[in-house]
């Protein structure tokens, strides 16, 4: 019992200097807010019954955010409320994930659930192909030396390239030959995932060193057996680190290839619509969604990576 | 049908003179391990041109190499302009803006043991969030020229470079700092001439991740947003015009501009780290 309390305390206390960071940003942002909208603040005010100092609306844009906001200290409640800010609070944007998370059914169009849904299906049908040929490439050229020498250079140096701009061009090369919806998405997700797997997976199934491949061919090992027995676990380390890169990559190659169609769900299309229709607050819910995707999708594979490193003997590389 | 087999051809041609090469005595030489690479993307092309020109393939689903060449070559000083915009002006700007901001905030964190503990994994969560999605907000404040793009990327590289500064000024052993103790060096001294240098692998290692993250902001901020010129804007216009001819064209611009910039940065590495393994 107590060495299990002792455990949790620890734990505990290992979150605190991370939530103390989390606390110092947020307080940051909260005090941001003020001079960010004052200017919008005190325009409202004016247009009330309030009296603003000063009068004019072009001596007001002079000033700076922070010296309007000590000469009215009246309208720094308001830059809290706006129903469109220039940066939202904290509480604001807070409010809007739980109104269209939790307080909207999930099958409107208003929901986020439902955005997410739609960005996360291309998201993993695209992680899905992604890692199966990026793994499939890494065995190839890990066991074929033509295929090590005239194909990993080109994938080491695709790593420096902003694949990305040619999502855009993707979407619409798919859509003149008839394909649509979730497949060209997706096929910008597999393109950014597959990369870091191939680079990872090659990486790790070399990671055996000389000694344990002659002990294998000391038992007399053929290749089949030196692979599912030592090359592919000894990769597992390398396999988790490239899949959590290759997830994010994937969701962020999936938001992308939402923008240049003017596509009408998912977390890119809500933060495009925001920005057009100038409701800031759907563009921030939008990005705090995709933010708590990829979240949970890399605490997802952590967990597994966990897991599996445990029971294979081997502690996780946290 | 032709098509397929010219193309079955040429890559069973190229694919031959590979694995010759590479079962080769040579195949360990300098040359030869740039030309096989060379050959194979060669071969690709070829058989890109090839099944292009006979099967008929529309310009506007898949422009041969050869005219993605030609327009390359006569608009040379409309893709310099978005070149400028973009890479010199957007991403480089905010590069080194998120780069400095990052070794500020490494090294204040680095004074307090608490802090990098609640640095690290926060910074290295915030590295695996789609930053690039804050590109609206930044259009919004900072208007559609390159400041916007430069804020965008200088947000997107800042998280890897300052959860690497602060990882790899934690790395040395507690022997080397004692020693610099019992030389009487202050934090300063030992931080400039021990931890900094020890630090330089892991610093060089974001700064090489951010070459890439920092196109990529810049390019896909101009989606919501920008002037007439530039490499986003090219693309998503002329996507809209179909002209895919030139969206290649900026795809190799892009592709050329990010290899050189991650190689400047490999090759700054080398000079600096040349007492490092990796680098003998």
């Amino acid at each position: 019992m107590g060495c299990v309390r002792g455990m949790w305390m620890r734990n505990l206390w290992a979150f605190i200097p991370g939530l103390t960071v989390v606390a110092a940003i947020l307080a940051v942002w909260t005090l941001a807010v003020i001079p960010m909208n004052a200017h919008l603040a005190a325009d409202m005010a004016a247009r009330g019954d309030i009296v603003v100092t000063p009068k004019a609306p072009a001596d007001r844009k002079a000033l700076s955010g922070v010296t309007l906001a000590a000469k009215n200290p009246a309208i720094m409640a308001m830059t809290y409320t706006l129903e469109r800010p220039r940066l939202p609070s904290p509480h604001q944007v807070a409010g809007e994930l739980y109104k269209t998370v939790f307080a909207t059914a999930p099958t409107s169009r208003r929901s986020l659930v439902h955005h997410a849904w739609v960005t996360l299906s291309a998201t993993l049908l695209g992680f899905a192909i992604g890692t199966t040929l990026g793994i499939l490439l890494a065995v190839g050229i890990v066991y074929n030396r033509t295929m090590d020498k005239s194909v990993m250079p080109w994938a080491i140096t695709s790593q420096t390239i902003p694949i990305l701009a040619l999502a855009p061009m993707v979407i619409v090369m798919l859509g003149s030959i008839g394909i649509q919806g979730l497949l060209p998405k997706s096929i910008i997700s597999a393109y950014l995932s597959f990369f870091p797997v191939v680079v990872g997976m090659v990486k790790g199934l070399r990671s055996p060193d000389g000694m344990q491949l002659d002990l294998l061919r000391t038992y007399s090992a053929n290749n089949s057996q030196g692979f599912w027995k030592l090359r592919l676990p000894a990769s597992m380390p390398y396999l988790f680190t490239s899949l959590k890169i290759g997830i994010s990559a994937a969701l962020v190659g999936a938001i992308v290839g939402e923008l240049p169609t003017g596509a009408r769900a998912g977390f890119g299309a809500r933060m495009l619509v925001g920005d057009q229709y100038g409701q800031p607050l759907v563009t921030w819910a939008a990005l705090f969604g995709a933010a708590i995707t990829a979240a949970l999708l890399v605490g997802i594979l952590s967990l597994i990576e966990r897991q599996t490193l445990r029971r294979m003997g081997m502690e996780a590389a946290v | 049908m032709m098509a397929f087999v010219y193309a079955g051809l040429i890559w069973a041609a190229g694919w031959w003179i590979n694995a010759r090469l590479a079962h080769s005595n040579v195949a360990d030489t300098r040359l030869v391990s740039l030309a096989i690479p060379a050959i194979f993307g060669a071969t690709i092309l070829l058989m890109w041109q090839v099944l292009v020109t006979l099967l008929e393939v529309s310009p506007i689903i898949l422009p041969a190499p050869i005219v993605i060449g030609e327009r390359f070559v006569s608009s040379t000083s409309l893709l310099w302009a978005d070149f400028k915009q973009t890479i010199l002006k957007g991403a480089l700007v905010g590069y080194v803006l998120g780069m400095i901001a990052a070794f500020v905030v490494a090294l204040l964190a680095d004074r307090s043991e608490f802090l990098t503990r609640g640095i690290l994994p926060v910074g290295a969560f915030m590295a695996a969030l789609p930053i690039v999605g804050t590109a609206p907000i930044f259009v919004k404040w900072l208007g559609s020229d390159w400041q916007s793009k430069a804020a965008v990327v200088g947000v997107m590289v800042f998280f890897p470079i300052l959860v690497n500064t602060v990882a790899g000024l934690k790395d040395t052993s507690a022997m080397q700092r004692d020693l610099m103790r019992t030389y009487g060096a202050g934090y300063w001294p030992s931080l400039l001439k021990l931890r900094l240098p020890a630090a330089m692998p892991f610093i060089f290692n974001g700064l090489k991740i951010a070459t890439t993250l920092a196109l990529i902001g810049a390019i896909v901020a101009e989606f919501f947003g920008s002037p007439t010129v530039g490499m986003g804007f090219r693309i998503s216009t002329s996507v809209g015009q179909l002209a895919l001819d030139m969206v290649w064209a900026e795809i190799v611009v892009a592709a050329l501009a990010g290899s050189a910039f991650y190689g400047a940065m490999a090759l700054i590495e080398k000079r600096v780290t040349f007492w490092h393994p990796s680098q003998r």
